[in-house]
């Protein structure tokens, strides 16, 4: 049951991306490149899935629990260190190369294209390479 | 490379992955971050955490099929740049992420529609140095 939800639940968000743009680079890349071809189409992904998320949240946060688990795994730590920041600011210089995000590649994998391939086994192996250099292992990403 | 606007479709795109957030929430308690469910899957913690992400996976794969049985056409994936550059990008990405716990899923998506300052930071953080470096590739040793 666990796994059907989970496939289903992989489902809507693979055609979500699809239809969003995400899954497609150029689209993403002139998202950012509002000096030259700009492409606002993404404040518009980034606009439905806030709205919907956010408002979800408010109903599903306020049950006891989740159907098929014990409980709501939510992310506890609060402080804004240099590991987030410095991450992420690594993060958007990779997504500003690349083009590809991880949440846009995952999905695109589908079109079976080898640049989608080859993409995310880097991704996956720089997930490997922080793993490796990590002294003490923090909370799972998200 | 010029892409055409497509306000309604990204919209109706981004709903549908705010809906498969809440969803995952809603069944399984957990946050939607696609970098999350890749380490789960590539630095596997049990056999129970590795096969749901897996399923996930599966899940979001069959995304691009699910469009073609209904539009006759495979959503457009247009890669405007070279494969080296696909090739650091991506380690950058997974370390970054790594390192950042999430990326525009997690951090974008979830954390920001839970208002969590963590989240809020990443966000703004990545999303102004991707900026800046798309400007730099493309308008300063592009241009």
């Amino acid at each position: 049951m666990r796994l059907i939800v989970s496939y289903f639940v992989g489902l809507v968000f693979g055609i979500g991306i699809s239809l969003s743009g995400m899954a497609n680079p150029a689209k993403v890349l002139n998202f950012f490149d509002v000096f030259g071809t700009w492409d606002p189409s993404l404040a518009f992904v980034m606009g439905g899935a806030l709205i919907v998320t956010f408002v979800g949240y408010r109903y599903v946060l306020r049950r006891p629990g989740p159907m098929l688990e014990a409980r709501f795994m939510l992310p506890t730590k609060t402080d804004l260190d240099a590991r987030l920041i410095g991450g992420s600011a690594l993060f958007g210089v990779g997504w500003g190369i690349a083009g590809f995000c991880p949440g846009g590649a995952l999905p695109a994998l589908g079109t079976l294209m080898p640049d989608v391939f080859v993409f995310v086994a880097s991704v996956a192996a720089g997930i490997w390479i922080a793993r490796a250099l990590q002294t003490f292992t923090p909370a799972p990403a998200a | 490379m010029e892409t055409v606007f497509t306000p309604l479709q990204s919209l109706l795109g981004g709903v549908l992955i705010g809906l498969s957030a809440v969803m995952l929430m809603a069944f399984s308690g957990r946050i939607m971050g696609a970098t999350g469910i890749l380490s789960g899957i590539v630095t596997p913690t049990s056999t129970s955490e590795f096969a749901w992400r897996a399923a996930l996976l599966a899940g979001m794969v069959s995304g691009p099929a699910a469009i073609l049985l209904a539009t006759g056409a495979m959503p457009v994936v247009q890669v405007p740049v070279p494969t080296p550059m696909l090739i650091v990008g991506g380690l950058i990405v997974g370390i970054g992420a790594s390192v950042g716990s999430g990326c525009t899923s997690g951090h974008g998506v979830c954390g920001m529609a839970r208002l969590s300052p963590r989240s809020i930071v990443a966000t703004l953080t990545f999303m102004f140095t991707t900026a800046v470096t798309v400007f730099v590739i493309r308008h300063i040793i592009g241009g």
